[in-house]
């Protein structure tokens, strides 16, 4: 705890989440057990926060429990968290909608293991679909970052906590379990210090303290019977998911210049193609890649841009193929858009995804 | 022992006259009215106010908090 | 002396508590909730802990509890209260922290959240209302409903041999060595509107005692659920639901 915070550590991306978590001023953290990412409650208990920092942590009785912990600690302004995995996160979706609609923020993470069902403890990302549309039941989105590295993993959950109390709303992280068991060099964020409960009346004045004399009583719900005020409410979240598309989509490229061919992936997948990429230019091959960190909001107009100059793309991804269907929404029909992906816990060499562009698109 | 004398108001528009208070009252003050409010309903009032010793059972009991009480000692 | 006289200010003996506002309340004539929402107010108004309470409703006729008691609320998903109220308590300690809830909620959807939290002896205070039967979504039949009892779903009268036998929560949480206080009390009379009053004053001031988690059941009537007239359903009340949810203390740590 008393690391400098330009100290470098190894450690794997579950510990870093904890660790960030701990360091970005968290208030309090809900989880239930379950692989690939037990080490984050594993490592807050072991470093208990309680003792510095006053951060709550609790192992619920299940992963509906920890959501809705994460909602009462959000309906007082407080920073919380839960982490999970796939089946965990599937039981968390009535708790996010919820979130949504009442607008709360707080942070969810995914480490993302195959499926469906209880399916595997291998890594996956077969819940693109459940992360970025929307999993629960209403229209809403929420901001949802995908680490490619165990520093991202530490970055993203201050990234998240900022997000999430900027737009009001859940934001989570889609890791898959290759990021999480990991281990990386990682610089751990600095140490902010909780917000005092003067600092959450003054940022949060929505929360639920506690009703002072100066005030009208706050309520923190999603329900609303009237039709005219709950289109309302909808409009003023579908505006909000706007500003976000707006203004914060996040991706990065690599040699995407000149490329000829692009991979789209993100995560663990960017990884491999990354070195596909290297190995293709060094086969003469002008491939590159666009790795998008926002899934929603999705880097639409960047990969719509790189159409007009590229012969074609290729979404790879650890699932059946979920976003590729948002690459061919950007790329309109201009030019190819092939996908490969593996399932059950496989992850693809850069050798094969190499291959399956060679064999899809040249 | 001191005679202890009440009287009672019953917020007419809060009242859904679900009898309650009626029931309720040990000294059979209360009745419904046959005039109803805004939204239909039949409030309570004192039909024998000399009845009413204060003891704000009605009161208690009244799901919609409708009724304020007073007392005196004579 | 009479009427206008005595109605003076000098001479009030009981008016609504400030803590309740002037909305008038969706639910249906004589309903137990009504009694319920005042006692809650007369006792934040006399613990003068307006600025220290945060309740958290559930879904059900409780769901705009919200809209009538002037204190912070937050509306908890179905059967999720106990898991919004720990985090509530655990972030802020020094606040009053309670559930309300009623029978579906509570005893059928949230069964593992009220379990857990009671046994983590999370220092909260559950407001149980028990009227046997779903209220806001027609009246259907409960986990609490009583055996032969008429619902929506079991409209020639509850089976315990198809459809289960009655669920006594109070029973069962008073076995967690987390629960402080569990009683079971009714609002139907002047002696149990007191009582009960007595009751949730006590919880809260348990829960500020760090003693664990407290449990206050209500079994009250739902007219319209039960299609009879309020002073009826105080009667079948007694008749019916008290022999299998009998009145009284069943925990209590002092």
């Amino acid at each position: 705890m008393s690391r400098k915070s330009d100290e470098v550590t190894l450690m794997k991306g579950n510990e870093a989440i904890a660790h960030a978590a701990v360091r970005c001023g968290c208030d309090g953290y809900f989880g239930y057990p379950i692989t690939p990412q037990s080490e984050i409650l594993e490592t807050l208990m072991e470093i208990e926060p309680w003792k510095t920092t006053g951060m709550v942590v609790l192992q619920a009785e299940s992963e509906v429990a920890s959501i809705n912990m994460v909602y009462g600690a959000a309906g007082c302004g407080k920073k919380s968290m839960t982490t999970s995995s796939s089946p965990g996160v599937s039981l968390m979706q009535e708790g996010i909608s919820y979130m949504a609609g009442a607008e709360l923020p707080g942070v969810i993470v995914n480490v993302m293991r195959g499926g469906p069902g209880l399916g595997t403890i291998q890594p996956s990302q077969a819940d693109y679909f459940q992360a970025t549309k929307g999993g629960g039941h209403g229209d809403y989105r929420m901001p949802v970052l995908a680490p490619a590295s165990v520093q991202e993993m530490a970055d993203f959950t201050v990234l998240a906590f900022d997000l999430a109390f900027k737009y009001l709303t859940p934001a989570m992280i889609l890791a898959d379990g290759i990021i999480g068991q990991m281990m990386e060099k990682v610089v751990l964020p600095p140490f902010t210090p909780r917000r005092s409960e003067e600092e959450i009346r003054r940022e949060c004045p929505w929360a639920t303290l506690g009703k002072t004399q100066d005030r009208n009583p706050n309520y923190i719900s999603s329900l609303e019977l009237r039709s005219e005020e709950m289109e309302k409410i909808n409009l003023r979240l579908q505006k909000r998911y706007r500003e976000i598309e707006k203004n914060e989509v996040r991706y990065e490229e690599i040699q995407c210049e000149d490329a000829d061919f692009i991979f789209v992936a993100f995560g663990t997948m960017a990884r491999v193609c990354q070195k596909a990429v290297e190995i293709a230019r060094e086969e003469g091959l002008k491939v590159g890649l666009i790795r998008p960190i926002t899934l929603f909001p999705y880097p639409y107009n960047r990969i719509a841009e790189l159409s007009e100059k590229v012969k074609g793309f290729i979404s790879v991804e650890m699932s059946a193929g979920q976003m590729v269907e948002d690459v061919r929404l950007a790329v309109s029909g201009k030019v190819p858009v092939e996908f490969y992906g593996r399932m059950g816990g496989i992850v693809p060499s850069p050798e094969e995804v190499l291959n399956a562009l060679k064999t899809k698109l040249l | 022992m001191a005679k202890l004398k009440g009287a009672i108001v019953v917020n007419t528009e809060r009242c859904k006259g679900c009898d309650l208070c009626v029931v309720a009252c040990p000294s059979e003050v209360l009745a419904l009215s046959n005039d109803a409010n805004s939204k239909g309903y039949n409030f309570s009032f004192m039909e024998r106010e000399d009845n009413c010793t204060g003891c704000a059972a009605c009161a208690n009991v009244c799901p919609d908090a409708c009724i304020t009480v007073y007392r005196v000692k004579l | 002396m009479n009427v206008k006289d005595i109605i003076n200010p000098a001479n009030l003996v009981y008016e609504k508590t400030t803590v309740m506002n002037d909305t008038p309340m969706h639910y249906c004539p004589g309903c137990s909730h009504g009694v319920v929402h005042k006692l809650l107010g007369e006792i934040i108004q006399e613990m003068d802990i307006q600025d220290k309470t945060i309740g958290v409703a559930p879904v059900g006729c409780g769901v705009f509890a919200y809209k009538y008691l002037d204190i912070d609320w937050q509306q908890a998903a179905h059967g999720r209260a106990p898991a919004v109220a720990t985090a509530i308590k655990r972030l802020l300690p020094d606040r009053y922290v309670f559930t309300y809830q009623g029978d579906g909620d509570l005893a059928a959807i949230g069964t593992a959240e009220t379990i857990h939290a009671c046994s983590r002896g999370e220092n909260i205070v559950f407001i149980y209302i028990n009227n046997g039967i779903y209220g806001m979504t027609g009246g259907q039949m409960a986990p609490t409903t009583l055996p032969g009892m008429k619902s929506t779903t079991s409209p020639k009268g509850r089976d315990e041999k198809l459809e289960g036998h009655s669920l006594d929560m109070s029973k069962l949480l008073m076995h967690l060595d987390g629960v402080c206080y569990v009683t079971r009390q009714s609002v139907h009379t002047v002696a149990s509107v007191r009582k009960t009053k007595r009751a949730i004053r006590k919880a809260f001031e348990y829960s500020m005692m760090n003693k664990g988690a407290s449990v206050v059941e209500i079994v009250s009537t739902c007219s319209s659920g039960w299609r009879m007239s309020p002073a009826d359903s105080n009667t079948w009340m007694e008749e019916h639901m008290f022999p299998v949810y009998a009145m009284g203390d069943l925990k209590d740590i002092e």
